[in-house]
């Protein structure tokens, strides 16, 4: 066994739930006839051990482009741990040998729950572009089916970055009783309307491809690398700051010397070329669409007439807030404001930003002063050292 | 758990069940307390992140904020029932501006500072040197007060800003004739009650 598998979870096995009975989601407004999934498939990872009086859970909601592979290896010769590999393990800030972790892929995402790349019981053909919508509301609620499935009636915490810092919140309002702490991690509760407009420029990228066909590019037999390329390239640039950006590559040239034409000259382009590339070879642009329209959706306080902390008056759970000062994707003047809305609503928060110059994706760095918070608030849930 | 002595006098004043707002909480000591023995609903406003990390360990909820930057802009007005401010005032970069908006967001405001009057540091700074103040010992260049004062300049400040003194506590009074005879000589550590001029005439 190698140092790295040690030191981890080590080998993990993605397991997999069925639900048999038709999934009603969120209507649209004035939305006469209810949005329905005949039934679903989630594929999820556990790591730890449940204590006895399966208190000690915690569900980890994934991001935009995550999955159910958080934690550990699938094979010895698996060369990358999952996506949150530096908070998830044993000691780690999401201490395995204390908590029993559970993280799933969301419905609608690609990477093995029912979603566009599933086959649609209508037509038995994939579902495609005909996939519904999902809101985090319905996320929440396919979650909470995940827990009963495995006999979990409240989570010690629920986790999240970003995308998944909504579901964390959506929890606490919707299942009051069934979530202890809220770990609302660089999100925000709502997108401005930058984040929109990016994410409208991302979607008509895939859209303006060729090889989109509408979402039905399987059919043709194609796939739209261009359009999910670009799409990627440009969130990327978002998820990091200027700062950062201009630290790792500066205008660092690939060939040592300008060759004035039009292919890439500077290193950040060929960054950028890769990133995206390796993003279309694991990710489904049906999916990526899907995921951005949730997040356009989400605002919880919609209903409550705009007032946020109407829509956490429910809400039982201690929140975690934190944010990461050059965060300009998911500012930290946007945590402050669930944070305002909170103190409003009289709940329980603790508040953090975190100095950092890597943007938004700090979260999934392992920023000592990041994980620091991070290893208090868990131990505030069980102590360190204490076996669940 | 020890409380500082400024912070042990304040508790006899807070009302249980109230909702109380901690300006630079530290740790969360008093906060702690005051949850624990007044079952208060509390907030704490910190900016190290030590002090925030052992404010969590307690329970406290606290929240990083930086007052010489922020203020209290998170809050609505009259959200809370005591705004609180231990040792504080003099650090911050605004002390005017935050004396008036903890009244706006607090019924009632509690601000415990050291009195530089005192003969201490007014026998310093007779014999060439800035007194480091009641209660420290750090260097001009090391202190982290930015605004020294005595209790006269305070309690002029508070008149200046419509501010009622409903309360004033010398901390040492109990140990000290002295100190009840000539508070802005003998006086180190000093607590104020403070309300707005007009809700105090209303009797609230």
């Amino acid at each position: 066994m190698s140092y790295a598998l040690k030191d981890s979870v080590g080998l993990v096995t993605p397991q997999r739930m069925r639900v048999d009975q038709p999934f009603s989601l969120v209507a649209g407004d004035g939305d006469d006839s209810p949005r329905q999934l005949p039934g679903f498939e989630l594929v999820y990872e556990s790591y730890g051990r449940l204590n006895a009086d399966r208190s000690n859970a915690v569900l980890i909601c994934h991001a935009l482009s995550g999955d159910h592979h958080a934690a550990g290896y699938h094979s010895e010769s698996d060369p990358k741990p999952g996506w949150w590999e530096n908070m998830i393990g044993p000691g780690r800030p999401i201490d395995t040998d204390r908590f029993y972790v559970v993280c799933l892929n969301n419905l609608g995402g690609c990477g093995g729950s029912t979603g566009p790349l599933s086959e649609n019981p209508e037509t038995g053909g994939i579902y495609g572009p005909d996939f519904p919508v999902m809101t985090v509301r319905d996320w929440v609620r396919s979650q909470a089916l995940l827990a009963d499935h495995l006999r979990i009636g409240k989570w010690a915490a629920v986790v999240g970055g970003s995308l998944g810092g909504m579901q964390a919140m959506q929890w606490a309002m919707d299942f009051p009783e069934r979530i202890g702490n809220a770990f609302v991690i660089a999100a925000a509760a709502k997108l401005s309307t930058q984040n929109i407009a990016f994410n409208e420029v991302a979607r008509q990228a895939i859209r303006s491809d060729p090889a989109y066909h509408e979402g039905h590019y399987h059919k043709h037999g194609e796939v739209p690398t261009r359009g999910l390329m670009l799409a990627r390239m440009l969130g990327h640039i978002t998820y990091l700051s200027d700062d950062a950006l201009d630290r790792r590559f500066g205008r660092d040239l690939r060939h040592g010397r300008l060759r004035y034409g039009m292919d890439a000259e500077f290193e950040i382009e060929s960054y950028l070329h890769h990133q995206g590339k390796s993003f279309v070879d694991r990710f489904d642009a049906n999916s990526y669409m899907l995921m951005t329209k949730a997040l356009d959706y989400f605002d919880p306080a919609k209903d409550s007439g705009g007032d946020l902390a109407a829509a956490f008056a429910p809400a039982q759970a201690r929140f975690v807030v934190l944010s990461f000062s050059s965060d300009w994707r998911f500012a930290s003047a946007r945590s402050r404001e669930i944070v305002q809305a909170l103190i409003r609503a009289r709940k329980k928060v603790q508040y953090v930003d975190i100095q950092s110059e890597r943007g938004h994706d700090s979260f999934l760095i392992g920023i000592p002063e990041y994980h620091k918070a991070m290893r208090t608030a868990m131990d505030n849930i069980i102590p360190a050292g204490g076996r669940a | 758990m020890k409380l500082r002595g400024d912070q042990a006098q304040i508790e006899g004043w807070i009302q249980p069940g109230s909702r109380v707002l901690d300006l630079g909480c530290g740790s969360g000591d008093l906060l702690a307390f005051l949850q624990q023995e007044r079952d208060v609903t509390g907030y704490g406003l910190e900016i190290e992140l030590d002090s925030i990390l052992q404010a969590m360990r307690q329970g406290v909820n606290v929240v990083q904020c930086d007052l010489d930057v922020d203020g209290l802009s998170l809050f609505a007005d009259n959200s809370f029932d005591y705004v609180l401010m231990t040792e504080t005032l003099q650090s911050v970069r605004y002390p005017r501006r935050l004396l008036s908006d903890m009244l706006r967001v607090g019924r009632e405001g509690i601000v415990t500072f050291s009195n530089y009057g005192h003969w201490r540091s007014r026998l310093n700074l007779a014999l060439g040197h800035v007194p480091s103040g009641p209660g420290s010992d750090l260097a001009w260049h090391d202190s982290a007060r930015l605004h020294p004062c005595t209790i006269s300049d305070f309690e002029e400040l508070c008149i200046a800003e419509g501010i009622e003194v409903t309360g004033r506590i010398m901390a040492d009074s109990a140990r000290s004739p002295l100190v009840r005879l000539l508070p802005g000589l003998f006086g180190g550590s000093v607590i104020y009650r403070l309300q707005r001029k007009s809700r105090a005439s209303d009797g609230g």
